[in-house]
């Protein structure tokens, strides 16, 4: 897991600098944090709340209240189902429980080799060609549990991204 | 010398990238390079017919010819076959693409451009009409803008059908409070509401990733009738590629003056920016969505007071739906009473319906209102994908009602489908086949509340948690006579006892589900285990 170190304290206070005068400013600084660092670490609250003139708490309960934002660190590849109407009625929910007997792991969870994280999703909009997945930020149509397993062959027989 | 060029289309929307069209797009454009031929490649938006994407179109002396379902597999067959020709034997033609049936039907006003232009070419746009409402509109007084949007008869897209003409007026009406005594006027909003979140639903993703001009558009046609200079467009986080095309198009408006400072040599303005949501349904009610952008928990506010007068930052502020937004363009274009001639009752114009979940043609089809489900159904969606019957459709959304077959004859019209306790919503149609267990429907439906409330009112935030156990039990066969009772209770006390639509309305699926679906909640010891996770 990467640590909270020197160089993410300066992207988090650089992100801060950058959009704490914008009318609104913590999601866009949450966004921008998590976007640079794969989740919002617990480090980064009192940072925020000091830019922006509020309580930790109040930075607490805005990260805790959107599902996107996270405060762990992610495996290197996260993959949401959706598990939305459409979706369940061209088999969502056996897609659901193949993925996560594949994997090893419930949703919010990550597999132990810190490959892949598994979110759920409530619509992707691609509910024409479902059921769909999103794997990091490309959506996936008409997924059957082999599409699924191919596609995490995929993704684990990519080269280590150097980030 | 230049080569004359054929020109291919292969989308670049989420449906068609997600059926394969990035690597049919490269693949395509290697092979046509390997036989020497000449190909300029556009990703055009889609056409909204699904079942055929990636749908490639060639453009010819006749009209573009469609090609799809295209996998990659194809591409040698079709080369071989002649398709930049405009060759029409390969089994994959569709022949002209304005001639396909399902698109032929429909009466395209706000998807007049969609799949046709490349979305983020204001050349495209300005050749196919576009800002022809704008140019018109910055000639008028706001009060005549206004006017010509209550006749056209639009109402909110998003689903609550309010007449946009009257929330306009509200605000243009509203006195903004002034930041400084010395301000000449206090900041007004326009916010677009494109946190898109029912299953089923895509047209707002479409406008925005196949026509996203008309979407700026119409917000600075409504900046200009209610005297507001600052828009925003709240999207869902859900939707990358929307994203990333309406940054590029809003950079490329703006440095061609369509947009920011002095519109036009108009010395009117309009500043625009795209604020991402965060994976929270409730953000798509409006007054969760403007706490939301005012960088806080997206709890849902009491009404009284409108957003329209204390809105956004306590300003008076417009949240429109896309669609209805998207509409603006033609309405000032062409005028009120040109839109309005189309619909049927006191609902007016065309609705974009989306076609979704187990249907064999699947994607978005605009229409005036009055078509009945059935045949949005079967004349256009043929029927099931898994071939089986269709038992139930779920129109508008997650909070939407389930409809049985004796229903299907409504026409699609805001004010028939309230009569039979059901929603038309954003327009989302979605198709179950016979293997459907309603009773699992019904839990999730709760289920979803109890994952999405923004826990403000205790009949939402308490009342799904003890909704999913009480279908439990039903399912449990555990008192099922005395449980059906409670939860039919449970219901009535979230309709009545909660400030928005997601308590509020969490209970039609549920009562549509008991009471047109009753067989699925009196089966012996069903169990829990298959109720998924």
């Amino acid at each position: 897991m990467t640590a909270f170190n020197e160089q993410s304290r300066q992207l988090v206070s650089d992100t801060i600098a950058r959009l704490q005068h914008e009318p609104g400013a913590l999601l866009p600084i949450l966004h921008g944090i998590q976007d640079a660092l794969g989740y919002v670490p617990t480090e980064a609250v009192p940072m925020i709340a000091e830019g922006l003139n509020q309580s930790r708490a109040e930075i607490h309960g805005v990260i805790s209240f959107y599902h996107h934002f996270r405060t762990t660190a992610p495996g290197k590849h996260t993959i949401q189902i959706c598990r939305a109407e459409a979706c369940q009625s061209m088999g969502a929910r056996q897609l659901e429980g193949h993925a996560k007997a594949a994997l090893g792991v419930d949703f919010h969870q990550t597999t132990a080799d810190r490959e892949i994280s598994l979110e759920a999703v409530y619509c992707l909009g691609n509910c024409a060609c479902s059921p769909s997945i999103r794997i990091n930020d490309d959506v996936v149509g008409r997924v059957t549990p082999e599409k699924f397993d191919q596609l995490v062959e995929e993704l684990k027989s990519q080269k280590l991204e150097v980030l | 010398m230049t080569v004359l060029k054929t020109k291919v289309y292969i989308p670049r929307d989420t449906t068609s990238l997600a059926m394969g069209a990035e690597q049919l797009a490269v693949e395509i454009a290697a092979e046509a390079s390997n036989r020497g031929e000449s190909v300029e490649i556009i990703r055009n938006g889609s056409r909204g017919m699904f079942w055929l994407e990636p749908m490639v179109e060639v453009e010819t002396d006749q009209g573009r010819i469609a090609y799809g379902p295209v996998e990659c597999k194809d591409i040698d067959s079709l080369f071989d076959q002649g398709f930049l020709g405009g060759e029409t034997s390969h089994p994959l033609c569709q022949g002209l693409t304005e001639e396909i049936p399902y698109l032929k039907k429909q009466q395209r006003l706000t998807f007049a451009r969609a799949g046709i232009t490349d979305p983020v070419s204001l050349d495209d746009y300005q050749q196919h009409d576009g800002f022809k409402g704008l140019k018109k509109a910055l000639q008028l007084d706001a009060q005549v803008i206004v006017d010509e949007v209550k006749a056209s008869g639009l109402r909110g897209r998003g689903g609550a059908a309010f007449p946009t003409g009257i929330k306009w007026q509200t605000v243009l009406d509203a006195v903004a409070t002034k930041k400084e005594p010395t301000d000449s006027d206090g900041q007004k909003y326009i916010v677009c509401n494109a946190d898109e979140g029912d299953s089923g639903t895509f047209a707002d993703r479409m406008v925005m990733e196949a026509d996203p001009y008309m979407l700026i558009e119409g917000m600075t046609i409504a900046g200009l009738a209610v005297g507001a200079t600052q828009g925003y467009i709240y999207l869902r986080s859900e939707y990358p590629i929307a994203h990333q095309i309406l940054n590029e198009a809003i950079a490329k408006a703006e440095a061609a003056g369509f947009l920011g400072t002095n519109i036009l040599d108009s010395g009117k303005t309009f500043q625009l920016e795209v604020r991402l949501g965060a994976g929270a349904y409730i953000c798509g009610e409006e007054t969760s969505l403007l706490e939301s952008l005012e960088g806080k928990r997206g709890l849902v506010r009491a009404k009284p007071p409108l957003p329209a007068i204390v809105g956004l930052f306590g300003q008076p502020t417009v949240v429109n739906n896309v669609l209805s937004l998207a509409a603006i363009p033609y309405i000032l274009a062409e005028g009120g009473q040109a839109y309005a001639n189309y619909g049927m009752g006191r609902s007016l114009g065309t609705l974009p319906f989306q076609l979704a979940g187990n249907i064999k043609r699947g994607g978005l089809i605009e229409l005036a209102f009055g078509l009945t489900l059935r045949e949005l159904m079967e004349d256009f969606g043929a029927g099931t994908f898994s071939g089986r019957p269709i038992r139930a459709v779920q129109v508008g959304g997650p909070l939407g009602a389930y409809l049985p077959e004796s229903q299907w004859d409504t026409p699609l019209d805001y004010e028939a489908f309230a009569a039979i306790s059901a929603v038309l919503g954003h327009g989302g149609v979605v198709v179950f086949d016979d293997t459907v267990d309603m009773s699992q429907q019904a839990r999730f439906a709760m289920e979803f509340c109890v994952e999405e409330s923004c826990g403000k009112c205790t009949p939402c935030r308490i009342g799904s948690t003890r909704g999913v156990e009480v279908i439990d039990r039903i399912r449990n066969n555990e008192n099922r006579a005395a449980n059906l009772e409670l939860l039919n209770d449970l219901c009535d006390t979230m309709i009545d006892g909660s400030l928005c639509a997601m308590g509020g309305m969490t209970p039609f699926p549920v009562n549509s589900a008991v009471q047109h679906f009753p067989e699925d909640f009196n089966q012996p010891n069903l169990k829990l285990s298959e109720q998924g996770a």
